[in-house]
């Protein structure tokens, strides 16, 4: 099974990050995966993407052109992804940054209030890891323990970060 | 009898291609000289460029490699990066190092490569027969400069040896001449210090040589021998450009 | 050693290390810089190592060119425009049969043109490139995987032939992440390889050099380089074959087009299309024999490239007539998808009548 997934945001919003962890923890779950961020010019502007493929057998384009799931971090990624996602895909949203109702009738929508929450938990930088702590849950394509221990790799042992995005993580996972 | 003026041992014992009363044949003597007396034949890497002096290699009795034109201060900094141990020095004419090779030379310069860069400046174009060269004299006739050089068009002689002065990493530059016996022995000593500072760690060495071209220049020997004094050193003065290595010369 | 995630550009550096680079020149531009970094990093700090900032990528590569002289493994990398930079330089190693290893991360061209992945340097890749008559060993890897393990074939093939090899990868590959693994250890001293010039000690002094003033004597020379080429081309072609026994269509692509087109095959096959792909590793020597001899199973090839074709002429002059070779490119830049090259496929496979 090819599952695609784009992740998309603001620079700044850790959207490459939620991908990268994504894809960690796949490695760690010994699955086929690739990571492709956009690059250059395109996320000078401001914008940020990046496409994480992941399967049990040989991964031949890195490339989505209809993914199982979009994660909207802010509303020009909403817009910019609704018509690639595949019919009967899953559009996460995060409904803090976001207010405009997607207009196709044939996904499944989850909204996530990931920057109120991370608020709430007093890191708005750690709203990436609710989401993707939702995402997971949502998912189901990766056990939550592959990306806390993805976590410490890419994290290099910081453990004052590890906690505050192991607890993000957590808080989204435990919302659905 | 003893013998006080032999063949240098790391000069070949081959007949010179070069034109009578060039100055090329005069410096490469010069350098071999400087290998004997230092010791570093051995570990002595030199990097000639097309030009005139494509064909050094026939003459010294070093390893060399013919580098492309201009690129001297990058493969000699690749040479001398990878065996520091080695002594490396580039031998460039006045297009090579002056035009298409002077980014080369000012960035191999400004990192303060711990290399040799004999500088040949004969104001003119030799191998391909007598262009203008960016050292070419105001007024000089060359075969691209039929009416003169004109700086409206075709700029000023450059002072690349006042240039590679301004740059931190260059630990020594000083230009000399070869035209006069008394000026040949000076030549010598910046030379050796040149050498010398290499061997020392000191960094990035630059000696420019006024050389006189009669072929290209349409002169006799002699006049083109005159003309370094009297004309060329007037726009390129000789001596001592920068000094960083806190040591005068030998004499 | 276990797998890690790594960029194509960091893999590439990585496996550079391992296999004893020494030396490392390079220029920073888009989308090759995470390489120079990489080096910046972690070559300039090992022992009898050296990492540099060129001042421009013809700086760059004849500073390789001055580390190979002394036998020292030395290795450059940048992209499309600063490929034609370094022209010159390799044209000289080719001419004084210098080993070093060029990694062109291409991109969008002419010109300026993108930074977006691309394949439009094939021809200057395989066809030497510079002026002269000369060839350069192209490698072609298509994963992250393959890059690292084709890092090393790189620096072995150019010392064993002390010929230059180009690694061609892509904006794509050098951007993605995958899992990779490491096969070798870095030595603790870099090698050296036998002949280099590091002073004449204990034998005569030697020079190495490109030109002549007797055309006799250059003939010579061009003579020699085109037996090794041919060596080369007997020796050290290779290719990947993928789903070829039965089909009737064969996709001819490299590199991360080849990818793209795996999916749509797979997808092909799915809705009952016998289509598979030949996929060449080294572009140069290009696998003639092997893409031949599929032609006498299969008739009608596409070649998929991201360009307006230019590996075509090498499947064509392969095949000698004996397939039907459709093009089908994208060039400056623009990514394909595997649902548009299996649209391409279906259209080709019912035009032709393939569908029985």
């Amino acid at each position: 099974m090819l599952i695609k997934t784009i992740f998309a945001g603001f620079g700044g919003q850790g959207v490459l990050s939620m991908g990268l962890n994504l894809a960690q923890a796949a490695m760690i779950e010994n699955r086929h995966v690739t990571y492709l961020p956009a690059y250059g010019a395109e996320v000078r502007g401001g914008t940020a993407n990046c496409t994480v493929s992941i399967s049990d057998e040989e991964i031949a384009s890195p490339v989505a052109s209809s993914p199982t799931f979009v994660v909207a971090m802010n509303q020009p990624s909403m817009i910019r992804f609704q018509n690639r996602l595949q019919s009967g895909g899953i559009f996460f949203l995060n409904s803090s940054l976001i207010t405009e109702q997607v207009s196709r009738g044939d996904l499944e929508i989850v909204n996530v209030a990931a920057n109120t929450l991370a608020e709430e938990m007093g890191n708005v930088k750690s709203a990436n890891m609710i989401m993707l702590g939702a995402f997971i849950k949502k998912s189901n394509i990766l056990h939550i323990d592959s990306v806390i221990e993805g976590l410490n790799v890419a994290l290099k042992g910081n453990k004052k970060l590890i906690t505050i995005n192991t607890d993000a993580l957590k808080k989204g996972y435990d919302l659905l | 009898m003893e013998k006080i003026f032999t063949r240098p041992k790391s000069l070949k014992n081959a007949v010179f291609h070069y034109c009578p009363g060039c100055g090329h044949s005069i410096v490469h003597r010069l350098i071999c000289e400087i290998i004997d007396e230092l010791n570093i034949q051995d570990k002595t890497i030199g990097v000639p460029p097309p030009g005139c002096s494509v064909f050094a290699y026939y003459y010294f009795d070093v390893d060399m490699i013919e580098c492309p034109h201009g690129r001297g201060g990058a493969v000699a900094t690749g040479i001398k990066r990878a065996a520091p141990d080695s002594v490396v020095f580039t031998y460039q004419g006045d297009g090579d190092l002056a035009a298409i090779g002077t980014a080369e030379t000012l960035h191999a310069a400004n990192r303060g490569e711990n290399i040799t860069a004999v500088f040949i400046n004969n104001a003119v174009y030799g191998m391909t027969g007598g262009q203008m060269a960016p050292t070419t004299m105001l007024g000089m006739k060359t075969t691209t400069s039929p009416y003169g050089r004109d700086p409206e068009f075709d700029g000023h002689p450059i002072k690349m040896s006042e240039i590679i002065g301004q740059v931190e990493g260059a630990c020594y530059v000083e230009r000399v001449a070869v035209n006069t016996p008394a000026n040949i022995r000076r030549a010598k000593r910046a030379l050796k210090k040149a050498f010398q500072n290499q061997l020392d760690g000191k960094g990035y060495s630059l000696v420019e040589i006024l050389s006189p071209c009669p072929t290209n220049w349409k002169m006799s020997p002699v006049d083109s021998w005159k003309w370094v004094d009297d004309v060329m050193s007037k726009k390129f003065p000789l001596g001592t450009i920068k000094d960083t290595t806190g040591k005068t010369h030998a004499d | 050693m276990a797998k890690v995630l790594m960029t194509g550009n960091a893999a590439i550096a990585e496996a550079a290390i391992r296999a004893g680079c020494q030396c490392y020149f390079g220029y920073p531009i888009t989308p090759q810089t995470e390489l120079t970094e990489y080096m910046a990093a972690n070559l300039s700090r090992r022992p009898g190592c050296t990492f540099i900032q060129a001042e421009s990528e013809i700086a760059a590569i004849n500073m390789v060119l001055g580390a190979s002289v002394t036998g020292a493994r030395a290795m450059t990398s940048s992209s499309s425009p600063g490929m034609s930079l370094k022209q010159e330089a390799i044209s000289y190693m080719a001419a004084s049969q210098l080993p070093a290893v060029i990694v062109n991360m291409s991109r969008g061209g002419p010109g300026l043109g993108s930074i977006a992945a691309a394949q439009s340097d094939y021809f200057q890749s395989t066809r030497g490139g510079g002026h002269g008559d000369y060839r350069t060993i192209v490698l072609a890897p298509s994963s992250v995987q393959e890059l690292a393990d084709e890092t090393h074939t790189a620096f072995d093939l150019a010392d064993k032939y002390s010929i230059p090899v180009i690694l061609l990868g892509d904006g794509m590959l050098g951007q993605m992440m995958e899992p990779v693994e490491f096969k070798h250890e870095a030595p603790a001293v870099p090698p050296v390889r036998p002949g280099g010039l590091r002073g004449a000690t204990g034998r005569p002094s030697r020079f190495i050099r490109s030109f002549t003033s007797n055309p006799a004597e250059l003939e010579e020379l061009n003579w020699s380089l085109y037996r090794r080429y041919q060596q080369i081309q007997e020796k050290e072609t290779s290719c990947e074959k993928f789903m070829t026994d039965d089909a009737q269509l064969i996709v001819t692509a490299f590199g991360i087009a080849a990818r793209i087109a795996r999916g749509a095959i797979t997808n092909a096959r799915a809705l009952g299309m016998k289509v598979g792909m030949f996929r060449p590793v080294t572009l140069w020597p290009f696998p003639k024999d092997q893409l031949k001899e599929l032609s006498k199973t299969a008739k009608y090839f596409l070649d998929f490239e991201m360009n307006m074709g230019q590996m075509i002429d090498d499947v064509k002059l392969s095949l000698e007539g004996s397939g039907d070779v459709t093009f089908y490119g994208r060039p400056g830049g623009v990514i394909p998808t595997s649902s548009e090259v299996l649209r391409v496929i279906t259209r080709l496979y019912y035009q032709k009548g393939l569908n029985g």
